[in-house]
C-alpha cells in the first residue's frame, strides 16, 4: 500500500534512479568510499577548525592518506593503471566531488586537483609518460613500500598573464642544451598563481610558451621537484575559502629533457614542434572538469536541507512550550515562510544536481566518441580547418539523427537510425554541440545561482548561520560557493562559451525537439508546460536578437555585445537545469516501481518531486520571460507591432502555464513539516 | 600443517543508528516507521565479527570467510556497496525481514539452513561468528540456536579476543559482569563465537577488494531465496522505543576525571 506523505529525505535508492547509476556498482562503491571520507576525516577536520589556517599542515595531510586508502586517489586511473573503474570517469569524479562537497568542497578540490595534474598526461601524454606518472601516482598496493607521487596542474599565472584568458601564457621555454644527435634539454621558467596541491606536489604539469626560435608555440611540460634548478613552492595563497586544499603561488626555473613535453614532439627543420599546443591539452582537460565543480555547489544546497529542518523544528525546545504542542514539535515550521523558502533551496539543489549529472553522463558517452573521432581524423589526415569542414558536412545527418532519436522507437526507421548511431563523426558533432552547452551551463548556473541560494540557506539558520558551529557548515559552504563560481573559468568565461554554443543549429534543433517532448509531458504535473513555453520564448527571442539591429544599426546578437548575449546565456541555463530535473523526476516515477525498497513510498516521492519540478520550471520560465522582455524591448525605442504581438503571446503562454504553481509550493512545504529526519547529522559539526 | 578455518559470519542489517526509529504496529505485526526508506548498516556487532573473521582468515592462509545474512535483499545490496570494500568475503543471502521482530527460532532455522547449503563447507573447520547482540532488537539467542541446530556445542558470547595457539587451540576472552573478562580455552573448531566489539578498527575502504567481492555478491543477491518465516506462535502486544532522553551539555572546561566522576555519580543514582 502506498503512502502519499513524504516519509524521509531521499536516499541512495532514489538518487541512483534519478541520476541513472542503479546498475553501476562501481560507481555506487565510489560513492560509499567518498561518503566515508567526507563524513569521517573531512568533517572532523572542519569541526576541529582546521580550515582556519592558510598553511598546509599534518592535520590536512590526513586527507591524502584518506583519499589513498579509500580508492579516491586511483579513481581517475584506468584498470590497467591500478584503478577500479572501467571506461570514462566523468560520472565517477562527479559523484565523488558531490559526496565530498556535501561536507567540504575544499577537500573535493584537493581530490580533483590530483586528477587534474594527471589529466594532461592521461588525455594527451605519450604511452611512456602515461605509464610512468600514473604508476608513480598510484597509492601503494598491499606489500609495497613506497610513497605515491602527488601532482599539481600549473596553468594560472600572476597578472597580467594566463587566468581568465588561457591564451596569454607568460611561462617560457628555451633550449638550454641540444647535444648532437641527443635529446634537447629545455630551460623552463614559469610562475604560478593559485596552484592547488603545491605544498606536496612531486611533479607539476605546466603550460609554457616558446621563447626560442628552435621551439614552436606553446605546450605543456612535466616538471619534477628534483629536476635541476629552482622548484620553489612559493607563498600560500591567502584564501578565505576551500582551506582544506593546498594552494600556493610557486616559481619554477628548471632544466628538463624535451621528452617531458606532454604528448611528445617532432623535430622539423631543426625546430622542436610539440605534438599538442597548450590550448589543445587544456581543452581536452577543462572540457569535463567544470562539471564536478558545478556539482560541488549542488551538493551544498542539498546538504542544507536536513540541518535547516532540524533547526526549524527544534528552535523552541527547552522553552516553555511543552512536548506535543505545535510550537515544540514544529518550531519555526508553524510559519509557512520558512518552509516555502527552504523548498526553493531544495528545488535549486535538485535542479543543479540533475543538470550536473546529466552533463557528466553525456561526457562519459562523449569521451570514447572523441577518441575515435581523433583516430579517424588522423587516419584521414583531417586536421584544423579540414576537420571542421568535414564535421560541418555532417550537420544534416546530425539533425536527421536527432529527429529519429526523438521519434518513438516503433515508428522510426531502425536501419537508418542504427547507421547514424554508428557514425562517429555524427555522434561527435552531436556530443560536441551538447557539451558546448551543458558543461558551461552547469558551471555557470549551479555555482552562480547556487551561491545566491546558499545565502538563503544560511539565512534560514538565523544568527546560527553566521557562526562557525552552524550545523552542516553552511556559512563555510556559502563562502566556498563563491570560489566555485570563479575557479576553472569564472562566470564570464562560461557565458562567452555559451554565447558561441547556443546558436549552433544542432543545439537549436534539439531545443525544438525538447519543446515537442515537453508539450507531450505537459499533463503529467511536472511543470513541463512552463518549460515548453519558456524554451519557445527563449528560441523566439534568440532568433529575434540574431535578426535585428539596434537603432544605430549595430547587431544585437554579437560576441562583443555582452549585455545581450550574457543574459540570454543565463536564461538558457535556467531552462536546462529545470528540464534535467523534470526528466530525472519522470525517470524516478517510471523506474522506481522496479525497486522494492521504494514500493511503499514511490507515490510520495513522485508527488513531491512533481511539485518541486513544477516550482522550478515556473521559476525558470519566469526568469526567462523577464530576461527576454528586457532584451526584446530594451534595445528599441519602440517595438514593432507584429513582433510585439508575437512576443506578447509567447509571454502570456508562460504566464498562463504558472497555474497551480503556488499550490505545488504549499504541498511541498507541507511535506517538510511531516518528513522524518535522522536524530542527528551523520557528521560532526 | 597450518590450521585453516572456514568462518561463517551471521549478520543482518539494521537502520543506521542515527535515524529516528519509531516502532509502529503494521498489518502483519510490529515494524519501524518508514523502515524501507531508512539507510541501513550491517548490525554493528556483526560488523565487528566480520572484521575479526577477515583478520583471522588473513593470519591463517587458506581460510575463507562467508557472510550469511537474512535481510531484504534490495536493502542489503545498498549496504554491500560500502561493506564489500572492507574485507574479502563470500555472501550468502536469505531474503527476509530485518526489523528485529521476526521470530528468533525461525530466523535461526533459516540461517542454519543457508549455512548447511554452502557447498563443500567443512564443518570440522567451521567457526560460526556473529554478534552477541543486535541493534535491531537483540534477543541474544539467534546465534546460539544456529549453533545448536548445526550441532556445535562449544559456544562463547561477548567475545573480545580470539587467540589461536600453535596447536590450533582457541583461547577466548569473553565479557562477563563488572567489566571483567573470562578466559576460556577449547581444542579448536568447530565453535560459535558471539562477538562484542573485538579489538580491530574499521578497515579503510579498498575498492579493489570491493570489485573482487562484487563478482560473487551480485549473483548471491539475485539468487537469494525468500526465508520461510511463518510468524506463527509469536505475537506482540505492543512495541515501543526505550524511554530515554538525549540530554546534551557542552562542557569545554571540565577535565576528563571530572566528567568521569559526574557520569559515575549519575549511574549510581
Amino acid at each position: 500500500m502506498s503512502d502519499t506523505s513524504l516519509p524521509t529525505l531521499p536516499g541512495d535508492d532514489v538518487r541512483q534512479i534519478m541520476w541513472r547509476f542503479s546498475d553501476r556498482f562501481d560507481l555506487q562503491m565510489a560513492v560509499q568510499s567518498a561518503r566515508g571520507v567526507a563524513r569521517g576525516t573531512v568533517a572532523r577536520l572542519v569541526a576541529d577548525g582546521v580550515r582556519n589556517t592558510h598553511e598546509w599542515n599534518d592535520e590536512k595531510g590526513k586527507l591524502l592518506t584518506a583519499f589513498d586508502e579509500s580508492g579516491l586517489t586511483s579513481l581517475y586511473m584506468d584498470v590497467e593503471q591500478g584503478g577500479f573503474i572501467e571506461g570514462p570517469k566523468n560520472m565517477a569524479m562527479s559523484l565523488v566531488a558531490f559526496e565530498l562537497s556535501w561536507v567540504d568542497a575544499g577537500a573535493a578540490t584537493g581530490s580533483l586537483a590530483g586528477n587534474l595534474a594527471l589529466a594532461p598526461i592521461h588525455e594527451k601524454g605519450t604511452d611512456e609518460q602515461r605509464r610512468f606518472y600514473m604508476g608513480k601516482a598510484l597509492p601503494p598496493q598491499p606489500g609495497e613500500d613506497r610513497v605515491p607521487w602527488r601532482g599539481a596542474f600549473a596553468l594560472t599565472e600572476p597578472l597580467p598573464f594566463v587566468g581568465v584568458d588561457t591564451g596569454v601564457v607568460g611561462g617560457k621555454a628555451k633550449i638550454a642544451d641540444w647535444p648532437e644527435g641527443g635529446e634537447p634539454v629545455l630551460q623552463i621558467d614559469k610562475r604560478g598563481r593559485f596552484i592547488t596541491n603545491m605544498d606536496f606536489a612531486n611533479f607539476v604539469t605546466a603550460a609554457v610558451d616558446s621563447d626560442d626560435e628552435r621551439i614552436k608555440g606553446t605546450f605543456m611540460v612535466i616538471l619534477e621537484e628534483t629536476d635541476p634548478g629552482t622548484f620553489d613552492r612559493g607563498a600560500p595563497t591567502l584564501k578565505l575559502v576551500h582551506q582544506l586544499s593546498s594552494t600556493r603561488d610557486p616559481v619554477f626555473s628548471q632544466q628538463v629533457p624535451a621528452s617531458r613535453i606532454i604528448g611528445g614532439y617532432d623535430v622539423v627543420d631543426g625546430v622542436i614542434v610539440p605534438k599538442f599546443n597548450h590550448s589543445e591539452v587544456i581543452a581536452s582537460v577543462f572540457h569535463r572538469t567544470r562539471i564536478p565543480v558545478g556539482l560541488m555547489t549542488a551538493a551544498k544546497l542539498l546538504s542544507a536541507v536536513e540541518p535547516v529542518i532540524r533547526y526549524q523544528r527544534s528552535r523552541f525546545h527547552g522553552g516553555e512550550a511543552g512536548e506535543g504542542s505545535p510550537r515544540y514539535d514544529l518550531g519555526l515550521q508553524v510559519n509557512e515562510d520558512v518552509t516555502h523558502r527552504l523548498i526553493d533551496v531544495w528545488a535549486t539543489g535538485e535542479a543543479a544536481a540533475s543538470v550536473g549529472f546529466e552533463a557528466a553522463r553525456q561526457a562519459d558517452i562523449f569521451d570514447p566518441v572523441e577518441r575515435e573521432k581523433d583516430r579517424i581524423c588522423a587516419e584521414q589526415g583531417l586536421t584544423g580547418r579540414k576537420q571542421m569542414m568535414a564535421l560541418r558536412k555532417k550537420e544534416p545527418e546530425v539533425l536527421e539523427y536527432l529527429d529519429l532519436l526523438y521519434t518513438d522507437e516503433a515508428e522510426r526507421d531502425a536501419a537508418r537510425f542504427a547507421d547514424l548511431d554508428a557514425d562517429i563523426l555524427v555522434q561527435f558533432a552531436l556530443g560536441d554541440a551538447r557539451a558546448n552547452i551543458m558543461n558551461p551551463a552547469v558551471k555557470l548556473w549551479n555555482t552562480g545561482h547556487g551561491a545566491t541560494m546558499m545565502r538563503e540557506a544560511v539565512a534560514l539558520m538565523g544568527g546560527y548561520g553566521t557562526t562557525e558551529d552552524c550545523p552542516g557548515f553552511l556559512p563555510q559552504k556559502w563562502m566556498d560557493a563563491q570560489l566555485e563560481a570563479t575557479y576553472e573559468g569564472p562566470e564570464a568565461v562560461q557565458r562567452r562559451h555559451l554565447t558561441l554554443g547556443m546558436t549552433s543549429r544542432i543545439f537549436r534543433h534539439e531545443v525544438d525537439l525538447w519543446i515537442r517532448e515537453l508539450e507531450a509531458q505537459a499533463g503529467d504535473g511536472y511543470g513541463a508546460k512552463s518549460l515548453a513555453a519558456g524554451f519557445k520564448l527563449w528560441s523566439w527571442t534568440t532568433d529575434y536578437l540574431q535578426g535585428h539591429n539596434d537603432p544605430d544599426g549595430k547587431k544585437l546578437y554579437h560576441g562583443k555585445r555582452q549585455a545581450v548575449t550574457f543574459p540570454l546565456a543565463d536564461a538558457i541555463c535556467w531552462l536546462l537545469s529545470a528540464r534535467s530535473l523534470v526528466q530525472d523526476s519522470i525517470e524516478l516515477k517510471t523506474k522506481g516501481a522496479e525497486n522494492p525498497v521504494l514500493a511503499e513510498s514511490l507515490d510520495a516521492f513522485s508527488s513531491f518531486y512533481a511539485d518541486l519540478c513544477k516550482l522550478q520550471a515556473a521559476r525558470a520560465a519566469g526568469e526567462v520571460s523577464r530576461i527576454c522582455a528586457d532584451l526584446v524591448y530594451g534595445f528599441q525605442e519602440s517595438a514593432d507591432e507584429a513582433d510585439a504581438a508575437e512576443f506578447a503571446a509567447l509571454r502570456e503562454a508562460v504566464d498562463r502555464s504558472l497555474a497551480g504553481t503556488e499550490l505545488a509550493r504549499d504541498r511541498a512545504a507541507d511535506a517538510l513539516t511531516h518528513i522524518m529526519i535522522p536524530e542527528a547529522l551523520d557528521y560532526p559539526a | 600443517m597450518p590450521t585453516t578455518y572456514q568462518i561463517v559470519v551471521c549478520g543482518g542489517i539494521v537502520p543506521d543508528p542515527l535515524q529516528s526509529l519509531e516502532p509502529v504496529m503494521g498489518p502483519t505485526g510490529p515494524a519501524l516507521k518508514n523502515e524501507m526508506m531508512l539507510p541501513s548498516v550491517l548490525d554493528p556487532w556483526a560488523w565487528h565479527a566480520l572484521f575479526e573473521a577477515a583478520d583471522l582468515a588473513k593470519r591463517h592462509p587458506g581460510s575463507k570467510v562467508w557472510l550469511v545474512s537474512m535481510s531484504p535483499k534490495a536493502k542489503l545490496q545498498q549496504v554491500m556497496m560500502g561493506l564489500a570494500q572492507k574485507v574479502p568475503f563470500e555472501l550468502v543471502v536469505v531474503d527476509g525481514p530485518a526489523s528485529g521482530f521476526a521470530d528468533a527460532v525461525e530466523t535461526a532455522a533459516a540461517l542454519a539452513g543457508a549455512i548447511e547449503g554452502i557447498p563443500d563447507l567443512d564443518r570440522s573447520k567451521l567457526l560460526l561468528f556473529g554478534g552477541w547482540q543486535s541493534a535491531s532488537r537483540g534477543t541474544g539467542a539467534v546465534l546460539q540456536m544456529i549453533g545448536e541446530i548445526l550441532g556445535i556445542d562449544e559456544q562463547f558470547q561477548g567475545v573480545d579476543k580470539l587467540t589461536v595457539d600453535d596447536s590450533g587451540g582457541l583461547e577466548i576472552l569473553e565479557r562477563i559482569e563488572a567489566g571483567a573478562w573470562q578466559k576460556s580455552r577449547c581444542a579448536g573448531a568447530p565453535a560459535v563465537l558471539g562477538w562484542a566489539t573485538g579489538e580491530l578498527p574499521e578497515p579503510p575502504n579498498n575498492p579493489q577488494i570491493g570489485m573482487q567481492n562484487m563478482r560473487g555478491i551480485m549473483p548471491a543477491l539475485q539468487q537469494a531465496k525468500p526465508a520461510a518465516l511463518s510468524g506463527e506462535g509469536l505475537s506482540y502486544d505492543s512495541v515501543e522505543s526505550p524511554k530515554q532522553r538525549r540530554e546534551t551539555r557542552v562542557e569545554t572546561e571540565m577535565d576528563a576525571d571530572a566528567i568521569a566522576d559526574e557520569i559515575a555519580a549519575w549511574l549510581k543514582g
